[in-house]
């Protein structure tokens, strides 16, 4: 296990390095570059201002540039937009946002989605079963751009309970909105592949046979059904947690929330090289370690699975 | 197979569902025999007062009312359904046969192809979609069948990773290690015993992506690919009437709104349908 | 050149004269002040910089105008009125410009502001070493080697500004400009603190570095959340300031916005498109429009690779005659825009827009007249004129986008085929002459016809169209030295509507909600050239 740990590891270097280089080049193959404006800038300008940011310099220069910068001064350069600040910034003041409301809404969405799916699938065909599962399709139904103006109008416009977007240093009343319509549609497809997961585990032969026996059927649940129940959510759960600890574009927008989800796509918009591929890396080495630690997850959910 | 068929058809949701849908298609296909304004058509009249000449009603032939623009949203929500109803079906299609062979080939075989296979879907989840997007759209041009490609390379990736943990998990399992020892070829045993036990998974979670990707549209529509206007989708009217909310024409949000939740529904439960029909129960 | 002379004392006379009114402070007789005097206001997106010399973003400008104080601000009207100088003079030929500066102006860390903060700021905007994106400002000006000094072939002192003393500071042109003095409120031009800036490099601006000279400071800065001026008790004319605090607000979504206006959260917000009649009954005194100086039109590609079609004046102008501009800007857009005949919008001062026949007809007329000129050109029933319309996403675009290719389809049976385009890709294409039919639009850089008409000279980087007119490049190159500018605008004009390489739509309309208790809203600055120190709130 360590040792297969320490080798994924090391392939993370190489993955990370691909990744940078495959954007590097589809960044710069999009037509259009940070300073494309309606107002095309004269020639001697725009040469001015490629000098200064080495955008004068051929391509593998400037990618051996950038990846030296980080490596060395762990500087990923300035902002082609926000002149004021540079990529270090941004994800400084950013990711702390995102992270915070994005770890609140994947515990949020686990915890309740994980509960109906688990709660439907023992009560299957019940009333209790078609009470979550309305809850989940509803969740599933009402997608954030949907959520984010419904709770402004509601909290902010009509009832005058909750601020209607802005963070102010994460205190509740902003964090209450944002994560509600972050949750929601996660909540729903969590709940989803739990109880299906449950239930085909709840019909398999080791649980019939555990039946046979005798256990009592909390036991049964608890001690046998529910890791491998859990097996197919943990991979659904992996990427839905990069994405919301990255930031949800729609937050940012709706909520004035100042997260990194915004920046992210904003950048790719604008061309503003840098920051992209800062983000990028960020994002990129989030994905390596939490699709690892899902995969060793696995191990310990199926003490079967050996790599 | 008969038996799974038998199994579904004793499933009433399942049935009623399939009902729906059918009827769905069937007001796609039928519904604008009784349309008075076509998709595109404005009516000049409607656009003086949206809020009071633009209501559902059927004297105005806009039985849905219209939109801020004075478009019949009957017509518009026809035109929307079908195409988000194939959008979601065929990306979808193309995510459960690509992530499921790719899930499948790194979770049986394991070793150097897993690593491989898994760390290309690691460095595909970590690129910015917006640029995959842009640079198709310039490099095949808009189309439908670019619109779906775009759709197809993001959608199989989480599904692949599902797949593949699923697969850890069966290649285990004594009946798959009997059949080895019994001398069952690599690939007849993924096709006899794997792919069968993957099934119930695969299913709900591609019942999951149609809903995403009815979203996923509207996101690749707005950077230029794809649906363009006069020609709508679910997830852009959808959007649109999100935005106006709040100004007394609901009526813009709410027709779309009901077609998606409907085909929404339709999904869980035809999902869920199939995921119980198919169940092989020999583990 | 004696006309000009004395356009320009007449400046300076009404500048003095504005200066006298103003001693007395900006608040009518009667108002009773609320006591919580903070502005807040909704901006679409975060700024891109509070550098005078880099900021490029209308956002931004509006936070470095009230950060920082150049040689000259706009009144209510967009009339000059004197800010850090007390006036100017100018040399018989027009050339050399020489600003007098006030002795009472500090930065807010109680230095003098001097001339040579001038010249370090203005050298410094022309600097290659900074690369600002503004230094065709520069340019445009006419300073002295400002080209060579941009193309760095000389060094930034040749720049043709100058600090006499403390108290004066001199800029000479390369060739003499109408509206130079207009250009000294511009952002471009305003003071840097040069000691400062050498002390923290990059990180000057931030809120805890930075040192301004306007009426506020920087207090706070949350990206794309919230940016926060308050008063700058150094101010030279701080006892005349009535807004205490500046909040501005990053909301993207405009319904959200909208939502958080009415929900008290904002003094004010942008009106989404089609809204403002709705919001006019029921908010009379809160919901306003006005005229901007920004227009709103759809280019022909008459390139090489455009189609064929557009390269017959009768196709072009039956598409524009079929544009029924009352139904845009009644019903689509809804805000009060005026409808366009012209390129340049009617509010820019000194224009006089010509008597063309299109503006007098009836939209009736109009309709037959354009099926006339398309059967002239050959198309009709059984040869349909057919091509691509592009513009960028978004949701105002499209509605005008949609309404016009419908327009066209049903009176003059024209196939549409609509294409929206992400920003970026959408210039690049536009820029290319990737296009056929492509929306346009521009926003005054001053306010002079010449800023928009220069669009379609055929020298002119931004002429995306490529109309070549030697004829209209001719009258603008004439227009540049003449004392007679606007009858030659207004004969350019002419020449647009007779040869139609565009067709204008509309002209923005600054279509605001602005909270009642606002008061001194330079609703006919039509640069929306706003400064904060002349706001105020009333008690409610």
């Amino acid at each position: 296990m360590l040792s297969y740990t320490i080798r994924r590891l090391l392939i993370a270097i190489p993955t990370i390095l691909i990744l940078v280089v495959a954007c590097f080049f589809l960044m710069h193959a999009a037509p259009g570059g940070p300073f494309t404006s309606e107002r095309p800038l004269p020639p001697e300008v725009l040469a001015n201002i490629e000098a200064r940011y080495g955008l004068d310099q051929p391509l593998w220069k400037q990618l051996w540039d950038y990846l030296s910068n980080i490596v060395l001064h762990f500087d990923f350069g300035p902002s082609f937009v926000f002149k004021d600040r540079d990529v270090n910034d941004i994800i400084s003041q950013g990711f702390p946002i995102s992270l915070t409301y994005g770890f609140l809404s994947f515990l949020v969405a686990t915890i309740v989605g994980v509960t109906l799916g688990v709660v439907a699938a023992i009560r299957h065909n019940t009333w209790i079963d078609y009470i979550a599962v309305s809850l989940g399709i509803a969740a599933q139904a009402l997608p954030n751009f949907i959520m984010g103006p419904i709770l402004i109008l509601t909290f902010t416009l009509w009832l005058g309970w909750l601020p209607g977007g802005g963070w102010n240093g994460g205190q509740w009343q902003y964090l209450v909105m944002p994560v509600i319509a972050l949750s929601t549609s996660y909540m729903g497809s969590i709940s989803r592949i739990t109880r299906s997961s449950m239930l085909e585990v709840l019909n398999s032969n080791f649980i019939r046979t555990a039946r046979a026996k005798g256990l009592p059927e909390r036991k049964i649940i608890w001690r046998h059904a529910m890791k491998p129940t859990l097996l197919p959510v943990i991979s659904y759960l992996g990427p839905v947690f990069v994405y919301v600890l990255t930031g949800s574009v729609f937050v940012d927008i709706y909520f004035s929330t100042g997260g990194l989800g915004k920046s992210y796509v904003n950048s790719a918009l604008t061309r503003d090289y840098a920051v992209l591929l800062g983000v990028t890396i960020l994002y990129g080495t989030l994905t390596v370690v939490v699709n690892l630690i899902t995969d060793l997850a696995y191990a310990w959910f199926d003490p079967k699975i050996r790599y | 197979m008969r038996d799974a068929r038998d199994r579904f058809f004793r499933n009433k949701a399942a049935i009623v569902c399939m009902v729906i849908l059918a009827l769905i298609i069937l007001f796609v296909l039928l519904g604008p025999q009784f349309a008075k304004w076509n998709n595109e058509e404005i009516d000049w009249a409607a656009l003086g007062d949206i809020a009071v000449l633009g209501v559902p009603s059927i004297e105005s032939g806009h039985y849905f009312g219209t939109d801020p623009l004075g478009r019949d949203i009957y017509s518009r929500t026809i035109q929307a359904t079908g195409t988000s109803l194939m959008v979601g079906l065929i990306g979808t299609a193309m995510a459960m046969i690509v992530g499921t062979l790719w899930g499948v080939l790194a979770g049986y075989f394991g070793g150097r192809l897993d690593s491989i296979l898994m760390r290309i879907v690691d460095i595909l989840l970590a690129i910015p979609l917006t640029l995959v997007v842009i640079l198709i759209l310039v490099v095949a041009g808009r189309s439908f069948v670019t619109l779906f490609i775009a759709l197809g390379a993001v959608s199989w990736l989480t599904m692949s990773r599902i797949v593949r943990a699923q697969t850890l998990a069966l290649k285990n399992r004594e009946f798959i290690e009997a059949a080895r020892a019994g001398g069952v070829s690599e690939v007849m045993i993924i096709f006899r015993h794997i792919l069968p036990n993957l099934m119930g998974v695969v299913i709900v979670y591609a019942s999951l992506l149609v809903p995403e990707m009815i979203f996923a549209e509207s996101l690749i529509s707005f950077l230029g690919l794809g649906i363009s206007e006069p020609y709508t989708s679910l997830g852009a009217l959808i959007s649109e009437g999100a935005g106006t909310m709040a100004y007394g024409t609901l009526w813009q949000l709410a027709f779309p709104l009901f077609f998606y939740i409907a085909i929404v529904i339709t999904m869980f439960f035809i999902g869920d349908g199939l995921r119980d029909a198919l169940d092989p129960k020999d583990r | 050149m004696k006309r000009s002379n004395k356009i320009i004392l007449s400046v300076l006379f009404n500048a003095l004269l504005a200066s006298t009114t103003l001693a007395d402070g900006h608040i009518p007789a009667g108002v009773t002040l609320a006591d919580d005097q903070t502005f807040t206001y909704r901006v679409l997106d975060e700024h891109s910089s509070v550098d005078p010399q880099v900021v490029e973003d209308v956002t931004g400008a509006e936070v470095v105008r009230d950060l920082f104080e150049g040689l000259m601000n706009q009144d209510a009207d967009g009339n000059l009125v004197p800010g850090v100088a007390t006036g100017y003079e100018v040399n018989e030929n027009n050339t050399v410009y020489t600003f007098t500066l006030r002795d009472n102006a500090k930065w807010s860390n109680g230095d003098q502001v001097t001339a040579n903060d001038f010249v370090f700021g203005w050298q410094r905007a022309a600097d290659p070493e900074l690369a600002s994106p503004y230094q065709w400002f520069v340019e445009l000006m006419s300073i002295e080697n400002a080209g060579a000094v941009i193309k760095g072939e000389k060094p930034t002192d040749a720049l043709g500004v100058r600090a006499v003393d403390d108290l004066t500071f001199e800029v000479t042109l390369s060739a003499p400009l109408p509206y130079f003095p207009q250009m000294t409120t511009h952002s471009t031009t305003f003071p840097a603190p040069g000691s400062i800036i050498e002390k923290y490099g990059n990180e000057w601006t931030k809120p805890e570095n930075i040192v301004s000279n306007g009426a506020y400071i920087l207090t706070e800065h949350l990206p794309d959340e919230r940016s926060v001026r308050e008063r700058n008790p150094m101010y030279w004319d701080n006892k005349n300031t009535t807004i205490d605090k500046v909040i501005a607000l990053v909301i993207n979504d405009e319904n959200v916005a909208l939502t958080r206006f009415l929900a008290g959260e904002l003094d004010r917000t942008e009106v989404p498109a089609g809204q403002f009649p709705r919001l006019k009954k029921e908010h009379p005194d809160t919901a306003i429009s006005f005229p901007r100086l920004c227009n709103y039109y759809y280019t022909f590609n008459l390139s090489d690779s455009g189609p064929e079609a557009f390269k017959d004046v009768r196709v072009r102008k039956a598409l524009a005659l079929a544009v029924d501009r009352k139904i845009i800007t009644e019903n689509v857009m809804a805000g009060g825009q005026p409808e366009a005949y012209t390129f340049t919008p009617a509010a820019v001062a000194g224009f006089t827009p010509p008597d063309t026949d299109m503006a007098k007809m009836s939209q009736a007329d109009r309709d037959a007249m354009a099926r006339e000129l398309l059967a002239e050109a050959g198309y009709g029933a059984d040869k349909p004129l057919s091509f691509d319309m592009m513009y960028n996403t978004s949701e105002a675009h499209k509605k005008v986008a949609v309404a016009l290719s419908q327009m066209w389809k049903q009176k003059l049976g024209v196939k549409v085929n609509l294409a929206n385009m992400e920003w970026k890709v959408f210039l690049e294409t536009r820029g290319n002459q990737d296009f056929q039919l492509a929306r346009g639009a521009w926003c005054g850089d001053y306010n002079e016809a010449s800023t928009f008409l220069d669009l379609l000279d055929s020298e002119s980087g931004y002429n995306d169209g490529k109309f070549n007119s030697p004829e209209l490049d001719g009258l603008l190159e004439k227009a540049k030295a003449s004392a007679n500018a606007s009858e030659l605008y207004t004969q350019v004009e002419e020449i647009i509507a007779a040869e139609m390489p565009v067709i204008p739509v509309y002209h923005y309309a600054g279509v605001y909600m602005m909270d009642s208790d606002v008061g001194n809203w330079p609703v006919n600055n039509v640069e929306q050239n706003w400064y904060s120190k002349n706001l105020y709130k009333v008690a409610q």
